[in-house]
């Protein structure tokens, strides 16, 4: 009997990440998560500017390129075309999501939009080489900030699902992180259920994954996990900020 | 009896999965090496797999299948 193997919503390409990149756990949790719900042939998903940009070489469904930061608002643009017959994804990281695109992604929440975000936070800009991002934590040491990140002159790191669970919009904000087996299994239940809500018509939900870049955070791939439990998750405290349904139950 | 199949040429080296072990079954190759220029993982003491998976659960590349 197969316990595990590669779920059929990724292709066979090898992933072009770096040695102990998670951005590989991440896309089979959600390969996963459209295996179990049985909707591959009506997923679209919507592929980011970053490390994830050829993430479309790697799921089986659909897949459209966004420019920059815009993913969001091409998934409304794909699901308005018809919103009952599709499932649309976007999958970005912090770079895309909380910098270049957090107009569309504020605007996107605001609207309640019926679209599924899975969102990278590795704390760095990954592709082009290990720039201070937004969600870079205070004194981290990048390319761009070599003496580590100065909050006088760079400001405070976005935390992207507190900022947003202040909008009525949204249905459903939670943070994940994927350094361990029962953070992984956390992870891809919370992605599952975020696909699940979109099919059910509920609306914007939101799964920020906290993952590791260990090699331009400079460390291996293990020390690089045993970072995030140490600096990351202090920082982005884990856990759902924002459930519309599960609130509206506790009121009724 | 569980077993392990490796997807070798896509392993990467990175060594995740050795660390999650309970069994301490994984072990990079040493005197392999793949055509990306990575030793890649093997199983060193297969006879001690319990068959959990979480070596697969943590592989970013899916390179483990497991059987039970």
């Amino acid at each position: 009997m197969i316990v595990f193997q590669k779920p059929h919503a990724l292709t066979d390409a090898p992933m072009h990440y770096c040695p102990g990149c998670t951005h590989g756990i991440v896309h089979r949790l959600v390969a996963e998560a459209i295996d179990a719900l049985g909707i591959e042939g009506k997923t679209v998903g919507i592929a980011p500017v970053g490390c994830s940009v050829m993430a479309y070489n790697y799921f089986a469904c659909d897949m459209i390129e966004a420019a920059h930061g815009r993913a969001p608002a091409v998934a409304t643009g794909v699901k308005r075309s018809d919103p009952d017959g599709l499932v649309v994804f976007t999958y970005q990281g912090d770079g895309d999501l909380a910098s270049i695109g957090m107009a569309e992604t504020v605007h996107a929440a605001a609207r309640n939009e019926n679209i599924t975000v899975i969102f990278i936070n590795n704390a760095i800009y990954g592709m082009t080489g290990g720039q201070m991002a937004p969600t870079s934590l205070p004194g981290q040491v990048t390319q761009t900030s070599p003496y580590g990140r100065d909050v006088k002159a760079c400001g405070y790191p976005v935390r992207v699902c507190e900022m947003l669970a202040t909008l009525d919009g949204p249905e459903y904000l939670e943070r994940v992180a994927v350094n361990n087996i029962k953070n992984i299994k956390a992870a891809g239940k919370a992605i599952r259920k975020a696909f699940q809500n979109q099919i059910d018509g509920k609306g914007f939900s939101l799964i920020e994954v906290i993952s590791s870049c260990p090699t331009n955070w400079g460390m291996t791939p293990q020390k690089a996990l045993e970072w995030i439990d140490e600096k990351m998750i202090p920082y982005y405290p884990l856990g759902v900020y924002k459930d519309r349904s599960a609130a509206k139950e506790e009121n009724a | 009896m569980a077993k392990l199949t490796f997807k070798t040429e896509i392993c990467k080296g990175c060594g995740l999965c050795i660390n999650v072990c309970p069994k301490n079954v994984l072990e990079l190759s040493k005197d392999k090496l793949n055509s990306k220029g990575h030793h890649p993982i093997e199983a060193a003491r297969p006879d001690d797999c319990i068959g959990c998976a979480f070596c697969a659960t943590m592989c970013p590349d899916c390179v483990i299948t497991v059987e039970r």
